[in-house]
């Protein structure tokens, strides 16, 4: 695929063909794109919903999926008093259509010529990117090592929890910490709080390694990260980061 | 306003920019007008939603870049860019 062909992007009609819930404030919708052309781990897409009066919102969703035809997979948290999250939550069904654009972004993407060992940190739904990232790397024969570090509230919030767990336990899988903000269990072998250096120490590469780390998750989340991997020798141009937006739960 | 505590940063930009571009500028390299920051416009500070975007540097907030999306016309403006290096893919 090359970028470059596709453009300009045009709003096209996705059929929603499957709905899958993930945790009690997050989905996924798997989307029929007829012409997709396939993407990048780490590339988005614009949803555009229009009222009947001719109102319209639009909103940037990360692809979870990694590519499998014409099929896209996002990964929605609902945003209390949101405008477009609940609507996608609780109101969209399966063979709805939703007008969509993409692929977009050349920035916050992976792909396997990259190379460099790599270094996820998520903040709750931030997450979505970086599994079309752990998705298309599995499918890869000599995947680059790579490590997650992934911030939820609580145990409950944390999303692909099975399939997450499932990759760590195969060859060559990547090794996960999670930490929890909100909730300490009694019994828990991942860390506890927001993400910090210490945290960034135990689960991150020596800077020496030349790690590419990417960073997703809310804007505050984002920018303490960032300023954190800096500040322990990371350089700056192998860090990528893409903000959500302003949740401040993780 | 939200907006000015926690902007978001160019990569929401991607599809609005797309309408405009031949190639994906997110990844461009934008040089500040103001303080010489070097930086891929990914990285830029992204403040509006909809139909008119800024775009500031992280260092010192000057704006780099602006757009305005009329649907029929497309304004950029980039008075606070000294300028902008796209890479672009080979076929
Ligand atoms: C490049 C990109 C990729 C994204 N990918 C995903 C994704 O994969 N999954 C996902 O769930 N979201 C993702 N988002 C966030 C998403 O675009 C929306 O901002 C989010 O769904 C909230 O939209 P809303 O219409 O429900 O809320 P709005 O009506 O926009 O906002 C309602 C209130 O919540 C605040 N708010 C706005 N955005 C957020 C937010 N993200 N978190 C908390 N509070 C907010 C607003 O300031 C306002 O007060 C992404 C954003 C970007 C820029
Ligand atoms: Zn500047």
């Amino acid at each position: 695929m090359t970028s470059a062909a596709l453009l300009p992007l045009r709003w096209r009609t996705a059929t929603v063909i499957a709905r899958r819930p993930e945790t009690p404030h997050v989905a996924t919708l798997v989307l029929d794109v007829p012409g997709w052309p396939g993407h990048k781990a780490g590339q988005h897409v614009d949803l555009r919903l229009t009222a009947a009066d001719g109102y319209e919102a639009q909103r940037s969703y990360s692809i979870a999926s990694a590519n499998d035809g014409t099929a896209v997979a996002i990964t929605v948290e609902r945003v209390a008093d949101g405008e477009v999250s609940p609507f996608l939550l609780d109101d969209v069904r399966v063979s709805d259509d939703l007008e969509l654009r993409g692929p977009i972004g050349g920035y916050f993407v992976w792909s396997l010529e990259d190379g460099n060992p790599l270094l996820l940190i998520a903040g709750g739904s931030g997450v979505a990117p970086m599994m079309s990232i752990l998705r298309a790397r599995a499918q890869a024969l000599k995947p680059p090592a790579a490590r997650l570090l992934y911030s939820s509230r609580d145990q409950a919030s944390i999303i692909y929890r099975d399939e997450l767990d499932g990759m760590t336990a195969a060859t060559d899988g990547p090794r996960i910490l999670y930490t929890l903000t909100r909730e300490r269990p009694v019994v828990w072998s991942g860390a506890l709080g927001r993400v910090d250096r210490v945290m960034l120490e135990r689960i991150g590469f020596p800077p020496t390694d030349d790690p590419l780390a990417y960073v997703c998750g809310p804007t505050p989340f984002v920018e303490q990260v960032a300023a954190d991997l800096v500040a322990l020798g990371y350089a700056e141009e192998r860090i990528r980061t893409e903000r959500f937006g302003p949740t401040g739960a993780n | 306003m939200t907006d000015v505590v926690h902007p978001l940063d160019g990569n929401a930009a991607a599809g609005p920019l797309s309408r405009l571009f031949a190639s994906d500028v997110t990844g461009a390299v934008v040089v500040c007008g103001e303080c010489g920051r070097e930086g891929a416009l990914a990285t830029l500070a992204l403040y509006g939603r909809g139909t008119g975007l800024v775009l500031r540097c992280p260092t010192c907030e000057t704006v780099n870049l602006r757009l305005l999306d009329t649907g029929r016309t497309i304004h950029l403006d980039l008075r606070g860019c000294l300028r902008m290096s796209v890479r672009v893919a080979l076929d």
